[in-house]
């Protein structure tokens, strides 16, 4: 059974998601490997986000936004820039192949560059295989339960 | 009322923590006036044994420092949690990695091949590099195994409280000694010890408009005594950090560390702070971008020099 990667895509709800969504109205054909996370521009992006997707088993994660130039909230997508750019050094450092990363601009009329956008991720993590990440308890409830100071005792899982 | 039993124990760990127990300086006397300290090898002669031997729950409070790499130090772990009521992750060390958890970005056999072989200074033909067991004419003679990884307190035993700090400030130190003595213990799992707000809130410098459009070094520009290390492009970590240090640092002419590790509800320390940094960069384009953050020399280990092991990948993958 060939591996399938678990790719967690976050997209902006002006472009990369209507971009994505005008992919399925066309019924277009691609990877159904990307979950699709929809935030209002990419500029809201965490890097915390990404790192925990890695840490809690994606294989690769997928950021997609307004070209630049193009952001709803004018300057949002240029601190993805920015964000994505220090995060990629971080990655790199945590041996985490840069590959399993990407940001992308998909805008809302690009339904074909968002299905190869997806399929080009997938097929280049599905080649680097699963991401090794060992986590212990990075999100157990014991950890979580430690950054509120008001906790009343352990979360259940 | 009974006096209280405390013990204080060093893992992975520098010194630095009890050093800072010692600088309360004379109050180290009422201390001693409301609690026996039963083991604390760094000060006193107890041994393990002695530990040992207690019945569990014999320790009213134990403030463990250092973060836990060996076999040694995961069994001191285990056997002290057992031995007492209150389990303390006291300092950077047990609370989030601290400095031995950047080792964490190599895998021992890296790290034995760098200190037992590469050295300049080292010279060692046979390669040889320490084993947990020898055997020989007398005997066999152990030593504690060295793990792959550096682990934080809480991901070897269950931790009831944290102190942070590189070490807490002893006015810090002084304050959570009194919440012992009173017995009014917070909530399980609170930080002790230090404020629910970041350091930005304590600092007393001047704060204006943030535009980094270049970043530098202490070692090689000299910061402006007067306004936010951030403004004028030096790393400080304050926005990330949990106050309560008095901005020691800051005070003395460099930028917050991070050693007061996260504030509340915050996952990733370094993540907050790549975020916070990158927002404040002034540039559009890609390259402009990339042309400004090669001037920081090492972003994961500035963002998060203290809390590898607490972060959300823990280690460099294996």
């Amino acid at each position: 059974m060939t591996f399938e990667p678990k790719i967690l895509g976050i997209l902006c709800n002006w472009c990369s998601y209507t971009g994505a969504d005008l992919a399925g109205t066309s019924r277009i054909k691609y990877s159904p490997n990307v979950r699709v996370v929809r935030v209002m521009c990419s500029g809201r992006v965490d890097p915390t986000f990404i790192l925990k997707a890695f840490a809690d088993g994606a294989d690769g994660v997928l950021v997609a936004g307004c070209h630049p130039g193009d952001c709803h909230y004018i300057e949002g997508n240029y601190k993805t820039i920015r964000r994505v750019a220090l995060l990629k050094r971080m990655l790199s450092d945590y041996g985490i192949e840069p590959e399993r990363f990407r940001l992308e601009w998909v805008s809302a009329g690009e339904g074909d560059r968002w299905a190869q956008v997806v399929n080009k991720i997938t097929e280049d993590v599905r080649k680097l295989g699963p991401a090794k990440i060992k986590r212990f308890g990075a999100s157990s409830p014991r950890f979580l339960d430690r950054q509120d100071s008001k906790a009343q005792g352990p979360k259940t899982a | 009322m009974a006096k209280l039993k405390l013990a204080s124990y060093w893992a992975a760990a520098c010194g630095g923590c009890d050093v800072a127990i010692l600088d309360v300086h004379e109050k180290i006397l009422d201390i001693a006036a409301a609690a026996d300290i039963i083991f604390w090898p760094i000060a006193l002669d107890f041994k393990y044994a002695d530990v040992e031997a207690m019945p569990d729950g014999n320790i009213d409070v134990t403030l463990f420092h250092g973060a836990v790499r060996n076999s040694e130090n995961e069994h001191l772990a285990k056997l002290l949690r057992a031995k007492s009521k209150v389990m303390v992750a006291f300092g950077s060390c047990a609370h989030m990695g601290g400095i031995p958890g950047l080792a964490n970005l190599f895998t021992r056999e890296e790290i034995f091949k760098r200190v037992y072989q590469e050295t300049p200074s080292t010279v060692n033909p046979e390669k040889i590099e320490p084993q947990p067991k020898l055997t020989v004419p007398e005997g066999d003679i152990t030593i504690p195994e060295m793990y792959d990884t550096v682990k934080t307190l809480n991901q070897v035993v269950d931790v009831d409280y944290y102190v942070p700090g590189c070490p807490p400030t002893p006015k810090q130190i002084w304050n959570v000694v009194q919440v012992i003595v009173s017995g009014q213990l917070p909530p399980k799992g609170a930080v002790v010890g230090a404020s629910e707000k970041t350091q930005c809130d304590e600092c007393t410098r001047k704060k204006q408009e943030k535009k980094i459009t270049r970043f530098k070094r202490i070692a090689t520009a000299q910061p402006d005594p007067e306004s936010c290390f951030l403004e004028q492009g030096f790393l400080c970590m304050g926005p990330v950090t949990r106050g309560g240090c008095e901005t020691r640092c800051q005070l003395s002419g460099v930028g917050c560390r991070g050693c007061y590790g996260p504030p509340p509800n915050v996952l990733d320390q370094g993540a907050k702070a790549l975020s916070a940094i990158a927002s404040i960069i002034e540039a559009k384009e890609e390259a402009e971008v990339q042309k400004i953050i090669d001037d920081i020399p090492d972003p994961l280990r500035s963002f998060n020099r203290f809390g590898i092991p607490m972060s959300l990948i823990t280690r460099k993958v294996i």
